[in-house]
């Protein structure tokens, strides 16, 4: 009864429980988001990172997009927190709170930020107003990982065989960065 | 649901990103805020991808995802670097190249 009362405030196509698990999800993530830029501890920064990007990968699903969803998971949650934990590690003498972790003028990127807010979110409402999404059932018939392969090794190859010399270069710069002289 | 909710997250989230890297002092502390713009992009062409039932958003993210897996890499190899020579990695005392 109160779904179909939901639902038909909302609009004919939308799907309940998915909007409910959005609304949820998206309220950790501005939380964690805002945790990630204000928190004093750099490990606890880091650790609030984690709920961002965790959340990111449940949006995916939520979009219909589980291969992205996987690799969001195994890249960054898996990768790259990985490394952001050894660098934290690596360049600080002390765990615990810190007290100099921003700069001296912080506070102008207060009105900076709610100005590109203001424009991003007017330029949204304005662009897609009330659209509603396709159902997720039908988007999977036409995005699904067999047209992801595809479309790296057709549309895309060239791009895809430049993104590999992409990371190979990056990671011998990486390493020759990082070595001990 | 609406096409808007994926945008106006995303738009959320790149403006916390960008006040962390305005704010932040410690390197490590902005190249997360620079994970949190790109994360926010990525949410982006998904939300693209599901509005025009299209697959080229999901491959572009993919490139997203591996370009930002670079870009980190990098970036804290150049930060352990700069904290070997300085003993900090505090951005403002950074001032060899300016004129």
């Amino acid at each position: 009864m109160s779904a179909a009362l939901l639902s038909s405030t909302l609009g004919a196509d939308v799907n309940v429980a998915q909007n409910v698990a959005f609304y949820i999800i998206a309220a950790v993530m501005v939380w964690g988001a805002i945790r990630v830029v204000t928190t004093n501890n750099v490990v606890h920064g880091a650790l609030w990172l984690v709920v961002v990007l965790g959340g990111i990968a449940a949006q995916y699903i939520l979009a219909a997009a589980e291969f992205v969803a996987v690799s969001q998971v195994l890249v960054y949650i898996g990768a790259v927190m990985v490394l952001f934990l050894f660098g934290i590690m690596l360049t600080r003498a002390t765990i615990g709170s810190d007290t100099d972790l921003n700069n001296k003028g912080w506070g102008i990127g207060i009105p900076v930020a709610a100005a590109m807010l203001g424009v991003l979110g007017y330029v949204v409402l304005d662009y897609v107003g009330d659209d509603v999404l396709v159902d997720q059932d039908e988007a999977r018939i036409a995005i699904t990982t067999q047209s992801i392969s595809d479309g790296y090794l057709g549309d895309y190859l060239v791009p895809f065989i430049a993104l590999s010399f992409v990371l190979l270069a990056a990671a011998i710069g990486a390493i020759v960065l990082a070595r001990k002289d | 649901m609406y096409a808007a909710n994926f945008l106006l997250l995303s738009a959320v989230l790149f403006s916390i990103g960008v006040f962390g890297v305005i704010a932040r002092r410690n390197a490590v502390m902005v190249l997360m805020s620079i994970e949190l713009i790109l994360n926010s992009v990525n949410l982006n062409l998904i939300a693209f991808a599901l509005m025009n039932d299209n697959v080229d958003g999901h491959i572009f993210a993919l490139f997203v995802i591996a370009v930002a897996a670079a870009e980190v890499g990098v970036g804290l190899a150049m930060v352990l670097m700069i904290y070997r020579n300085r003993r900090s990695i505090a951005l403002d005392e950074l001032s060899e190249m300016k004129g």
